[in-house]
């Protein structure tokens, strides 16, 4: 079955002043696929996740997300958003809401659903993530990796087509990496096209169908993970995954 | 431990008994310069006319007094004032952040005239020379001054409570989709405002004291209030004491007040 297109790079690069933070990046990821980004730190790899929902804005090429075209300042780019969900390493929860309200508050005002659907919404994706228990608390009197379930959650409200993941858990403390992972491992399997920049190579090997290894803003290498992990065709991903591999 | 730190100067001097008449001393002595000072000059205290200008009780009952209603007149004012003042100054910051050349131009444009020139000449430009053009009257001189002058300071507010509000924080809210002003309104805003009240208050209370300055126009507020019962009855010091205290009441229950709201706040985040 030949699946559609959901992102499509095309030589796309990035300059921040004499800084090239992507040169020359292509990429195809198709519906359903999990496309796992890793790298060196500086690689480029946050920078090319950023550009997917416009947060960052390529300087060359064409970039294309659901069949838009995207450009800075593109006037399709809030409609795209909504389509595109996105997790970030800080986790960046709005902490003045409480968890429910941090699930609902998109819902309610960009997709303009009322306060029962909204709620309902919410409360499913809550359970989805495991902690129905949290949800009228704040942010902050979560933990780490419950704040980081909680975003998911509140991107899976928007109910999007891409999900995008910036190494979602590299700021949490390694026994909270799991629980995270594990909910990421679920949502793998319900189907839904992800993009994930992280370090956490058991989890690509369990979920990637393709695995794609940047350096110095270029994508070195696009492989399957059986062959990335067993004989990657660049000496550089070679490096890196002795050096991660090793600890 | 503490028997056996060293008896410094600085502690015995903190030791409550010390410390209170220390401080009894102080204020004695302050009052009492004054009082020997006015005695010199001959100053003759009438402290028993003064209650009358505040209330007085009548066949009809409670009256209230001149320095009463002049107290009203300067909340009144304020009050009128500090709104327009948060409009306006929301109004700068926001077009100072807008991204937009002109947007930011004209704001800080705005923001340099009206801090360096002085409070007094903005409202004699208002009142001698915009008054006359526009037709304000002197009250609409006096508010508009006073709201512009604050307007600029409290921008300055805006725009740093706005600025403290972490980045990701756009960047989350412009990710489900929110438009610009819809992060503003949800998301940004609502966090700010814990960054914004207390400096807010300070300005409350700074808008409060230059109030005062409209008096040389002549508006019925507490100042002008208290020039006109000293320039009836020559009791200066009595009445600008008094005037003085009111001034200090006001602010110290203001202040009051908002630090109770913010300990609120503190308790909800």
């Amino acid at each position: 079955m030949l699946k559609s297109s959901v992102i499509v790079a095309q030589e796309i690069g990035k300059s921040f002043g004499d800084f090239k933070a992507l040169s020359d990046v292509s990429l195809t990821v198709h519906q359903g696929e999990r496309v796992v980004v890793c790298g060196p730190s500086g690689s480029g790899k946050s920078t090319l996740i950023r550009c997917f929902n416009g947060l960052e804005s390529h300087d060359v090429g064409h970039l294309t997300v659901n069949n838009v075209e995207l450009f800075e300042d593109a006037p399709q780019i809030r409609q795209l958003r909504q389509d595109v969900g996105m997790v970030f390493q800080q986790f960046n929860l709005f902490p003045h809401l409480t968890v429910l309200e941090n699930l609902m508050i998109g819902p309610m005002k960009v997709r303009k659903l009322d306060r029962a659907q909204a709620e309902a919404t919410a409360r499913k994706y809550l359970d989805r993530v495991r902690i129905p228990e949290q949800a009228d608390k704040r942010p902050a009197q979560l933990s780490g990796g419950q704040q980081q379930r909680v975003a998911i959650a509140r991107a899976l409200c928007m109910e999007p087509q891409v999900m995008l993941f910036d190494e979602p858990t590299s700021a949490l403390d390694p026994e909270m990496i799991g629980e995270v992972l594990d909910v990421m491992v679920e949502l793998a399997d319900t189907g839904m096209t992800m993009v994930v920049v992280t370090h956490e190579m058991g989890f690509a090997r369990k979920v990637a169908d393709t695995m794609v290894f940047m350096e110095a803003g270029r994508i070195v290498e696009i492989s399957p993970p059986e062959v990335f992990f067993t004989n990657p065709q660049s000496a550089r991903a070679r490096v890196f995954l002795d050096q991660i591999l090793e600890h | 431990m503490l028997a056996n730190r060293p008896l410094t100067l600085k502690r015995a001097l903190n030791s409550p008994p010390v410390a209170v008449s220390f401080y009894v001393v102080v204020v004695a002595a302050i009052a009492w310069v004054s009082y020997a000072g006015a005695m010199q000059m001959g100053y003759n205290w009438q402290w028993y006319q003064v209650p009358k200008y505040i209330y007085t009780f009548t066949d009809d009952g409670f009256q209230v007094g001149e320095i009463l209603t002049g107290l009203w007149a300067t909340i009144v004012l304020s009050t009128a004032s500090f709104i327009l003042a948060t409009v306006l100054g929301l109004c700068i910051a926001l077009l100072r952040l807008s991204g937009l050349v002109v947007g930011k131009g004209v704001a800080i444009g705005y923001l340099e005239f009206v801090r360096n020139i002085p409070l007094l000449v903005l409202l004699y430009l208002f009142y001698y020379v915009l008054g006359p053009v526009f037709g304000f009257d002197r009250w609409t001189a006096a508010a508009l001054t006073l709201a512009v002058f604050h307007s600029a300071l409290i921008s300055e507010i805006f725009r740093a409570g706005i600025n403290s509000v972490a980045s990701g924080q756009w960047e989350a809210a412009a990710s489900i989709g929110m438009s610009r002003a819809q992060a503003y309104r949800y998301i940004i805003l609502p966090q700010s405002v814990r960054f914004m009240l207390p400096p807010l208050t300070g300005e409350v209370v700074h808008l409060i004291k230059s109030s005062a300055i409209v008096s040389v126009i002549a508006v019925a507020e507490l100042t002008t209030v208290g020039r006109n019962i000293i320039s009836d009855t020559y009791m200066s010091f009595e009445i600008w004491f008094t005037v003085a205290a009111v001034y200090l009441a006001l602010t110290l229950v203001l202040s009051f007040g908002v630090s109770i709201v913010e300990k609120r706040f503190e308790a909800a985040h």
